[in-house]
């Protein structure tokens, strides 16, 4: 095996963070220049959006319902039970509903896009679209990341809404918890702080979710196998990455609302 | 720094660049430790086809793409149509890609698009109305015969087929210059006339310049002996002592360097004994 010096792999990694840099850049000014290419994105939406409802849906059900489950336990040995909707409630809008959706899509779709682009990549399709005057970066990035970031935000909300019926679930026939008082201290426990950072966490990680599938699908080399590798590093890297930023955002979101 | 100087002060296009379509001149490129093209200069008069030979991996391909600006040299200039390519921003580039045909060498069709979609792309991206495309699209398949794969997928067709529609894609907007990668690479002597008689076609009838990248020596002499007979539909020898003149001039590339760039004749009388060895 050939030895590579560690300069060449600082190197390459400096090389690879400014690419990416400039093609989230450039994904993000194309916004505001022609053409646009709105087929484009509406079919990427119905692609991303409604191709992971199912998932979704499934996910943010079970997150839910074990959530409910879970505290359960721990809720009734301080006598609390009656805290679950808001232990479920607030779990959920904060934080997983977020989260959970971000990993789902990042698995499904960056592996998705690193894929296609990546075979467009190494079969010269992404070379054939410059060379006929296109910039792939407004025809094929951009509509993914608005797509992304649309998509992700919708999912979010339908996510968090399942969980909190996920939890109701176990709360009404397994707890035997009152349906009323479930409802309504889910609803009374979210203050604008709790809904406002779990609406903005999936922009961003939308975001991430299209520019890391993007990038690695761009920078894919080495025929198929180069294409395997580039979607398998496209999901690792988009899932990472949401967790990362996710830690990060929700530190400086506590420290905002605290200070106001 | 390569091409420092050449920042500070544009070079203008050499004087007489009217008629020349392409001008290469002194560019050189390097992949990693690999010296690709050293000092290659050359130039390509309006309505001729120059073809570039030289065996694999001697850089021909790579002077498609520095033409498109699809890579940019790491010294030397290069004008296409009156534009300083290597010292234009990728979003200027697009403008000038436009007036440009590229055949690749793999054919680069959509693969997720129809022949009809693949074909009427750049017209679709130009907003030409959608009876126009129609009639253009079929126009277009019609001069490459392939007028009845208008809905299939290019994984339904052959190699040959699919160079024939990646030809159709390139000339359907009749760009200024066409570049061909390699366009008869692994296919058989049959297909391999049929794209030849197609090059002469458009060379001949259309009178683009053209760029052909290939290491098929029998090819290019084809296309350097014949031309295309509008009246006869196809593509006929120069009968001896005519003044039929086939516009095909050869480049010829060895270790990155231009060995011999000239026309058949000046090709046939060269003492060289590497072009002797390549040409016998």
């Amino acid at each position: 095996m050939e030895l590579v010096s560690p300069m060449d792999i600082a190197k390459e990694s400096v090389q690879a963070v400014q690419d990416y840099s400039l093609l989230a850049w450039r994904s993000v000014s194309n916004l505001f220049t022609r053409p646009r290419y709105v087929s484009d994105t509406l079919m990427q939406a119905d692609l991303i959006g409604v191709g992971s409802l199912p998932i979704v849906v499934l996910t943010g059900f079970f997150t839910g319902a074990v959530l409910a489950l879970q505290s359960s336990n721990t809720l009734q040995r301080f006598g609390s039970l009656s805290l679950t909707g808001q232990l479920v409630s607030l779990s959920m809008v904060r934080e997983l509903g977020p989260v959970l959706t971000g990993l789902m899509v990042a698995g499904r779709n960056s592996s998705g896009m690193a894929s296609e682009l990546g075979s467009m990549k190494v079969t010269e399709q992404i070379d054939a679209m410059r060379a006929l005057g296109t910039d792939p970066t407004k025809k094929l990035v951009t509509p993914r990341m608005v797509a992304s970031v649309v998509m992700l935000f919708f999912l979010t909300i339908i996510s968090d809404l399942v969980g909190l019926a996920g939890g109701w679930l176990i709360s009404y026939f397994l707890l035997g918890l009152n349906s009323n008082q479930y409802w309504t201290t889910a609803w009374q426990s979210l203050v604008f702080s709790d809904v406002f950072m779990g609406l903005t966490k999936p922009l961003l990680f939308g975001f991430l979710i299209a520019s890391v599938g993007c990038y690695y699908g761009l920078a894919a080399k080495g025929g198929t196998q180069g294409v395997g590798r580039a979607t398998t590093q496209a999901v690792v890297a988009a899932s990472v990455l949401i967790l990362v930023v996710d830690f990060f955002y929700t530190k400086l979101l506590i420290a905002v609302f605290v200070v106001h | 720094m390569p091409g420092a100087a050449s920042q500070l002060e544009p070079a203008p296009p050499p004087s007489g660049s009217s008629q020349q379509t392409i001008i290469f001149k002194d560019v050189s490129i390097a992949f990693e430790e690999n010296q690709v093209l050293s000092q290659v200069s050359f130039e390509l008069t309006s309505g001729e086809t120059k073809m570039l030979l030289g065996v694999l991996g001697s850089g021909k391909s790579t002077i498609l793409k520095l033409a498109l600006g699809l890579i940019k040299p790491d010294s030397g200039d290069i004008w296409v149509l009156g534009e300083h390519v290597n010292q234009m921003k990728e979003e200027d580039l697009f403008h000038l890609r436009r007036r440009i045909g590229m055949v690749f060498q793999e054919s680069a069709l959509f693969d997720s698009m129809t022949v009809r979609e693949n074909v009427a792309y750049r017209l679709v991206e130009e907003h030409v109305p959608a009876e126009e495309i129609e009639t253009r699209v079929r126009e277009a398949l019609r001069f490459v015969e392939l007028e009845h794969t208008l809905d299939m997928f290019p994984a339904e067709l052959s190699g040959g087929m699919r160079r024939r529609v990646a030809i159709a894609r390139a000339i359907i907007t009749k760009p200024e210059v066409l570049l061909y990668d390699s366009p008869t690479a692994g296919l058989d002597p049959v297909t391999s006339t049929t794209i030849i008689e197609l090059l002469v076609k458009q060379r001949d009838v259309y009178h683009t310049s053209a760029l052909m990248a290939t290491h098929r020596l029998a090819d290019t002499l084809t296309m350097a002996t014949h031309y295309f007979d509008e009246k006869a539909n196809q593509m006929l020898p120069i009968p001896d002592g005519s003044s039929i003149e086939a516009r095909s001039t050869f480049l010829v590339l060895r270790d990155s360097k231009v060995i011999f760039d000239g026309d058949v004749r000046q090709l046939a009388a060269s003492t060289d004994e590497y072009l002797r060895e390549y040409i016998s």
